[in-house]
């Protein structure tokens, strides 16, 4: 096991450059797609809260697309898209919108419908009520989605590699077309430690901002 | 001219038949503390929603302070109407200081005024300038129901609109409060409409009471002349009128004396127990029986100005009942 690392260190070692290319595509596909989910799933997510009806329905059905496993969609936009980046960084967006947009909408409905009742009766504006008392007490189960949607999308990165869309997964498909399993590691141990990061600082951050709203317990 | 002055406001929600306000016209006088009384589902709060366009009437018209409510946006009427709810509606994401500061920072006053004004907020409603930083959920349920009437308050608005603001509150909070409130009203002199459910709370609190049914106002007058002269049965039933304990605490024994002319005066001496005058008539018999029904002297300010005996308390009930002012 030792010297299955040692070596792996060994082969990251001899191709550095080839390893930071790496790295640096696959977080900025990573990056790319969560953005993109956040700016789609963050005004859906309140727009469905603000629907009661429609919305429910449309929290349903992305729930139920979230069932369509990654490796699915990365083949089924692919014949439309072509292989590269672009149908990868599709396939990431589509799958971190999900828990974005339903975080969103978790957190959105949770705000009470008194202190909402207030701020109108004091006169804020839709648009006031939105930024001032809405988003702000939504904030910490938004993150909360964002967390799940990075992490996913940082681990199905990986998968960009068998369309051509570069990345660490490069190292995992050339090791695993080669027998070679210290070349895998290449790939795996540092897409796992990025997805660590991710739950970790974004999880801190969720708390810390729940804590801030939670003052007193 | 009144102050407040709705003229047939109707509002029939959607998908029902029935309107929940049908018709009401009503009049508030500058200053007065109207208390919208009745069952669940009688139409006050719909018609209290009305008064700042949360709801809006489906027909009818509303003045308030010579001005048709709907000549302005529904935002800048609310702006300058005084809003309390049941739950507090506190902002629990911001602290005393900065919900206090909602309304004057949503009027764009400088940093100064809104400074000083919570200061003088916080004063007015007895709670410790050092509560500023707290969040909501650091106070009992009483504090957090005065951080909302300071709040209410704080742009000076002249007219308060108070949805079961101490429905949450057990009874001794929401005694308390009651003063309170009726401490700053002496002081204020807003005008405030004040949905309740609770006879005791009404009656403790109105000028006048607006008894409400099926949409409709039942009787719209002082507690006193609605206990004596209920409008019909719905009303006696409703106050439990014939109820003379109840009638006795809204008289005091100021009321007893005045109305008696120059009675025999008693001296009181140590040892026996005295009145005064701002106690109610209520607590006033439950002593005289006490001592054994005989006659207790009243002291103000260290001056023997009567004496309440049995009879003085009964000739007031009576007196109240058949010489009603109009």
């Amino acid at each position: 096991m030792i010297d299955l690392l040692a070596d792996a260190y060994n082969y990251f070692l001899a191709n550095q450059s080839r390893f930071w290319a790496a790295t640096t595509q696959h977080l900025w596909i990573s990056s790319a797609a969560l953005a993109i989910s956040i700016a789609a799933g963050l005004p859906l997510g309140i727009w469905a809260a603000h629907e009661a009806r429609i919305g429910q329905w449309a929290i349903n059905l992305f729930g139920a697309l979230r069932l369509v496993p990654s490796l699915a969609v990365l083949f089924l936009v692919q014949p439309y898209l072509g292989i590269g980046t672009t149908p990868a960084l599709v396939a990431l967006t589509l799958l971190a919108i999900p828990p974005v947009l339903i975080a969103t909408y978790a957190g959105m409905r949770s705000v009470d419908s008194g202190v909402c009742e207030a701020a109108r009766g004091m006169g804020m504006t839709a648009g006031q009520i939105l930024w001032r008392v809405e988003l702000p007490l939504a904030l910490p189960s938004i993150v909360g989605g964002v967390r799940t949607a990075a992490v996913e999308v940082i681990a199905s990165a990986t998968l960009a590699a068998f369309i051509g869309g570069g990345g660490l997964g490069i190292f995992i498909t050339r090791g695993y077309a080669l027998f070679d399993t210290r070349i895998m590691l290449v790939g795996a141990i540092p897409v796992a430690l990025l997805a660590l990061m991710a739950e970790l600082s974004l999880g801190w951050m969720q708390r810390r901002l729940a804590s801030g709203l939670g003052a007193a317990t | 001219m009144a102050f407040i002055i709705a003229d047939r406001l109707t509002k029939t929600f959607p998908g029902e038949t029935r309107p929940a306000v049908d018709q009401v016209s009503f009049e508030v006088k500058q200053g007065e503390f109207v208390v919208l009384l009745g069952p669940s589902g009688c139409g006050k709060t719909t018609l209290l929603k009305m008064v700042n366009r949360l709801y809006e009437p489906t027909d009818g018209r509303l003045l308030i302070d010579g001005v048709d409510a709907r000549s302005m946006s529904a935002t800048e009427l609310r702006r300058r109407i005084g809003y309390v709810i049941q739950q507090t509606g506190l902002f629990p994401h911001l602290t005393i200081e900065q919900n206090i500061a909602v309304v004057p920072q949503l009027l764009k006053w400088n940093r100064k005024r809104i400074e000083a004004r919570i200061d003088e907020l916080l004063d007015l409603v007895e709670l410790p300038r050092s509560y500023r930083q707290r969040y909501p959920r650091q106070l009992s349920g009483g504090e957090q129901q005065r951080v909302g009437l300071a709040r209410a308050l704080a742009a000076d608005p002249a007219l308060m609109l108070m949805d079961e603001p101490f429905g949450a509150l057990d009874a001794l909070t929401r005694a308390r409060l009651q003063d309170e409130l009726l401490r700053i009203q002496q002081r204020l002199h807003k005008t405030i409409l004040f949905v309740t459910h609770d006879v005791d709370e009404a009656l403790r609190l109105a000028d006048r009471l607006l008894i409400m049914r099926t949409g409709r106002i039942v009787q719209f007058d002082t507690p006193l002349a609605v206990l004596a002269e209920p409008a019909n049965d719905f009303v006696r039933d409703l106050l439990s009128a014939d109820d003379v304990l109840r009638r006795l605490s809204l008289l005091t024994v100021a009321d007893a004396l005045a109305g008696n002319g120059d009675g025999q005066r008693l001296t009181a001496n140590d040892a026996q127990e005295t009145l005064q005058p701002g106690d109610t008539l209520r607590e006033a018999l439950i002593r005289v029986l006490r001592a054994g029904g005989q006659a207790l002297p009243v002291v103000a300010n260290g001056q023997n100005v009567g004496e309440i005996a049995p009879d003085t308390i009964a000739s007031a009930l009576t007196r109240t009942t058949h010489a009603l002012p109009d």
